[in-house]
């Protein structure tokens, strides 16, 4: 039995009461169970069966209308990103990914700003408050997502490692922005309420040129702090970092950066800031100092931004491997014990301990959606980081859990279209999947049914377009649309399909006399050739052209091999024969000698197999008129015979 | 470079038309409909491309296209004309055709008319209760043409409650888009690769002319007349061929060109200059067809993403003695001398792009995607 990974979410149905024994059905491949209730209980004892039903979707994220624009648009991402050449490699590769990955979060960003706008414009607070959780969801979606981004795409060494974290949290601890403005718009900054708690910000933050363009603002505005300022100034201006363009060894830098600790260190010793407690402690938190740091609790927010913070003053060159380590101690004092952590604590946990299986897992829990998780897993196995995982069903992670998503998709509506595209990148049980779910797409119009037709028809599944273009001919002989039937069982090249309607053409005529759809019969060209039926329905609306176009002749040979080559039904053959009654009584002799006496052989072959009528009535009087048209026919044909007779031997003769 | 315009607006868009300026204006167009379909609830919506003053209320860019209103629309829209300044025309998947006003001073669309049952089935046993997809609709005021999966022809008058002409059982197959030619005659394509020409002055169901396209029988999906030589035509096949048509002679397309690789959707001339076309399809694809003659040999850059077409002409009008100048550059089916290029106008592959409208410098298209696209410099 496997072991579950945390409670299952308990959905409430109303009206579904377990004690009796009520079903429930998962409906198929899409994504819904289907629960019968005990509404409208009166109605329901009276007749069996049940007058409400109620319908539980999985994804419900699926059905937001902000995120539709996370789906569609990282749906264009996620199939540049398939096409991603597989020959690039090393940098090249790489950078494409990390750009691949913005790409994704910039999406992540657009979706929450505008989930933002509307949270804020809502007039119901209850709506708001939806919205809002919305938003930090994605937040919390977009730090996780970046943070994945620097640990595994971009694999960041040592000293360069702590620039991106910084900038990392820098991303996602953005209040300060807003106070660094509020601050320098006043008209004596240093005088400000927040002036410290900008500084410490700026400090904890790592932005040292900014922290010291305030200093210097207070030591302009207090001649008597003015020397301190310098001095703290002069060690943030000189605290040696690792810039991108440098070329220096991380040998070197660390050697500078044990000066510079030193200097702060003696500083502190000496008892330089004294005087300003505030001082005091900003060269405290650029030491280090893990008391100091944690002083700072409420401007530091989280754990995480403890450790970048205390990873810069501290461990600036800290090895990826070592970071984990960093990263529990730091959970653990920031928590003191007084809370446990948070899913999305352990979620970057798991991701500095490296443990990318982990972080997927604990996603998969936490979001209310399979989008993070299976866009995140297809990008890092793109980055060729999960090849040895396989799951002891179906397929490898990543197809497990886009097809997850994609089922998702399918069940929406309107958002199928996009899950198309998800199946096809799904190597395994990718086809199978869409072969399923594509047949449950409802065809509403003919232009829907062409999509879903271009969908099967590009990936040669051919059972599918047959069953569609069957669908559509089923529902356009029931709408009595035969030109449409017949279209569409071309299409299918559906012989029997073909034959069915070609016979309903056939009857119509019988009834009304005239041909229905000629645009169509007329045009069939090659596609005649499906089924018998349909080329004897071309063929025989071909001699009526023949007959009112006065090509006799033609009409006559076409008339007789229609009979001799056993293409029309049995029970045409009277129409087919008295067909040619008006061309053996033209003046001139249509049929040879030759055909007459086929004709003849046919008349005869067709009464010899006529059922008898055996009971009287109706029937007997019906059998009455098809023998007077046969006297007729005999008569006809042996004044033909002569006359032809007469004709050919006269030219022979000449 | 063009500047082009992406949004998002979690619908599939179906339909995208401009609203036409007022004649004599030198306004450029700044207001286009929108039209959803597949969706759970459907909307026809107006969208402005103005500027605001430059500067828009969510912190949008500049060239961002903004929502005015949208009104619920039952069932899918299947096409979408403006009517005049204020009306707009909307075929529904229910048979349904509506028109919408527009009110600016409130910035509202409300129903100012109805035609439920425009199409229906007869069938015994029709499975949607008879109501069929009205699948294209045109306009010329106060006249409102619709055609649909019945195959039936309906002429509607603005202010009638009535049908003015239906023709029933006017084709065997779905009818896929129509169009004005010459005031009383409409252009019908069908899904059994056939053009056909009406004139509502003739009694009876029957055609005044058929043309069609040989063999195959591969559905057409769209029609446009070139706006100043009325026999020019030009139409959009399952297949992604372009066939341009001259309705006076033959009973073929003039030339037939490789175009998309499925379903054309749509196919526009540029209404004040026709020399540019517009086509774009299911393969998520739209492209601009230059087929201006004096423009002299265009650097390769901006044919980059496109490419040549390739002709597979049946030179039907292969007279010499006709002036060259009155000849359609449409026409002309040397392709040693008339190159046509044509440009790609979309960034990337997207899912199937549905619509497009061109007018003046701009152009609008919806997609599957659910992303409207502008630019207002398409000839930069």
């Amino acid at each position: 039995m496997e072991e579950l990974d945390g409670e299952p979410t308990v959905t409430l149905i109303p009206g579904v009461n377990s004690k009796k024994k009520q079903m429930c059905f998962d409906w198929g491949p899409g994504e819904m169970l289907v629960c019968e209730t005990s509404f409208n209980k009166k109605e329901s004892e009276t007749k069996p069966g049940c007058p409400f039903i109620y319908i539980i979707r999985k994804d419900i994220d699926v059905y937001s209308q902000i995120l539709r624009k996370l789906f569609n648009e990282s749906h264009g991402i996620f199939v540049g990103l398939q096409r991603i050449e597989e020959e690039l490699t090393g940098k090249s590769r790489k950078a494409q990914l990390v750009r691949v990955s913005k790409n994704y979060r910039s999406v992540i960003r657009a979706c929450m700003e505008e989930m933002h706008q509307v949270a804020i414009a809502a007039k119901d607070p209850a709506i708001g408050r939806q919205f809002s959780s919305q938003v930090s969801i994605l937040s919390a979606m977009e730090l996780i997502w970046n943070l994945c981004e620097i640990l595994f795409i971009e694999v960041a060494p040592a000293g360069a490692l702590l620039l991106h974290l910084l900038d990392w949290v820098r991303l996602h601890v953005c209040e300060v922005d807003s106070l660094l403005a509020d601050v320098l718009g006043s008209e004596n900054p240093s005088k400000h309420d927040s002036f410290w708690k900008l500084v410490t910000i700026l400090v904890l933050q790592g932005r040292l040129d900014e922290a010291r363009q305030m200093l210097s603002k207070e030591a302009d505005a207090s001649p008597s702090s003015a020397g301190m300022c310098r001095i703290l100034g002069d060690l943030m201006r000189t605290m040696p970092v690792l810039s991108p363009g440098n070329t220096q060894t991380l040998t070197e830098l660390e050697l500078k950066w044990q000066h510079w600790h030193e200097e702060c260190e003696r500083h502190l010793q000496d008892s330089t800031f004294a005087s300003s407690p505030h001082l005091e402690s900003l060269c405290k938190i650029m030491l280090g100092d893990e008391a100091a740091l944690l002083e700072q609790k409420e401007l530091l927010n989280n754990w995480y931004h403890f450790l970048v913070t205390r990873l810069l003053y501290s461990h600036p060159t800290v090895k990826p491997i070592d970071l984990h380590l960093y990263a529990q101690s730091s959970l653990d004092l920031f928590l003191g014990g007084e809370s446990s952590p948070e899913p999305l604590d352990n979620i970057l946990l798991a991701a500095f301990e490296f443990d990318i299986h982990q972080v997927i897992k604990e996603c998969s829990i936490a979001l209310s959606n399979w989008w993070f998780v299976a866009h995140l897993t297809d990008l890092l196995d793109h980055c060729k980081l999960l090849q040895s995982h396989n799951l002891y069903f179906g397929s490898n992670m990543r197809e497990f859990l886009l097809l997850e998503y994609a089922s998702g998709l399918f069940a929406h509506h309107s958002l199928w279209q996009l899950g198309v595209d998800y199946f096809d990148y799904c190597p395994e049980l990718g086809r199978v999947s869409l072969e399923l779910h594509i047949e449950r797409i409802p065809l509403s119009t003919e232009q829907k049914a062409l999509k879903v037709l271009r969908i099967c028809e590009q990936r040669q599944m051919t059972e599918q377009v047959r069953s569609i273009c069957k669908i559509l001919a089923m529902n356009a002989v029931r709408n009595n649309r035969l030109g449409s039937a017949l279209s569409w069982s071309i299409r299918a090249k559906d012989a029997a399909f073909a034959t069915l309607v070609s016979d309903r053409f056939l009857k119509d005529y019988c009834e009304r006399g005239s041909f229905s759809d000629l645009d169509l019969i007329d045009n069939l060209g090659p596609a005649m050739m499906l089924s018998d039926r349909l080329t004897f329905l071309g063929k025989y609306r071909e001699f009526h052209r023949f007959y009112g176009e006065k090509r006799l002749t033609d009409a006559a040979s076409l008339l007789l091999s229609l009979m001799t080559s056993q293409i029309a039904p049995r029970s045409f053959w009277v129409i087919l024969l008295i067909d040619a009654l008006p061309l053996l009584e033209e003046k001139e002799v249509v049929f040879s000698a030759e055909q007459t006496y086929e004709l003849m052989r046919c008349l005869e072959d067709f009464a010899s197999r006529r059922p008898v009528w055996r009971e009287p009535g109706v029937q007997r009087i019906q059998e009455d008129v098809e023998n007077t048209k046969l006297e007729m026919l005999r008569l006809a044909l042996a004044r033909n015979l002569g006359r032809a007779i007469i004709k050919e031997g006269s030219l022979e003769g000449s | 470079m063009e500047e082009i315009y992406a949004k998002f607006v979690s619908q599939k868009i179906s339909k995208t038309r401009w609203r036409p300026v007022p004649p004599g204006s030198l306004q450029t167009a700044d207001t286009f409909a929108a039209g959803s379909w597949d969706n759970e609830e459907n909307y026809v919506s107006l969208w402005s491309i103005g500027d605001f003053g430059n500067l828009d209320s969510d912190g949008g860019f500049e060239g961002d296209h903004q929502l005015l209103c949208d009104i619920r629309h039952h069932g899918d829209v299947m096409d979408l004309q403006f009517f005049d300044q204020e009306r707009i025309v909307a075929a529904s998947s229910t048979g349904c055709v509506t028109v919408f006003l527009h009110h600016p001073n409130n910035q509202t669309l409300s129903v100012s008319q109805q035609w439920t049952a425009a199409h229906y089935h007869t069938g015994p046993g029709s499975p949607s209760c008879g109501s069929a997809p009205c699948t294209g609709v045109v306009c010329s005021n106060p006249e409102i043409v619709t055609v649909g999966e019945d195959g039936r022809i309906n002429l509607f008058r603005a202010d009638h409650k009535e049908a003015v002409r239906t023709i029933d059982n006017a084709d065997s197959s779905t009818l896929h888009a129509v169009t004005f030619l010459r005031t009383p005659e409409i252009l019908t394509v069908n899904s059994i690769g056939q053009l056909k020409i009406w004139d509502f002055r003739k009694q009876g169901n029957e055609p005044s002319q058929i043309l069609s396209l040989t063999g195959d029988r591969v559905p057409l999906h769209c029609v446009d007349r070139h706006p100043n030589q009325q026999h020019v035509v030009a139409t959009g096949g399952q297949d992604g061929m372009l066939s341009i048509w001259d309705v006076r002679q033959g009973t073929m397309p003039v030339s037939l060109l490789k175009a998309h690789e499925a379903e054309m959707w749509e196919v526009h001339f540029h209404p004040s200059n026709p020399d540019h076309l517009f086509t774009c399809s299911e393969d998520g694809s739209l492209w601009h067809w230059d087929a201006s003659t004096d423009v002299p040999e265009k650097s390769s850059l901006f044919n980059q993403g496109g490419r040549n077409s390739t002709f597979l002409s049946h030179s039907i009008s292969n007279q010499a003695g006709v002036h060259q100048s009155l000849i359609s550059s449409w026409l002309s089916t040397d392709p040693a001398k008339d190159r046509i290029e044509i440009t790609s106008l979309l960034p990337s592959r997207t899912l199937s792009v549905n619509s497009l409208d061109v007018l003046g410098p701009c152009l609008v298209c919806g997609t599957d995607s659910e992303a409207i696209y502008v630019t207002r410099q398409l000839f930069s």
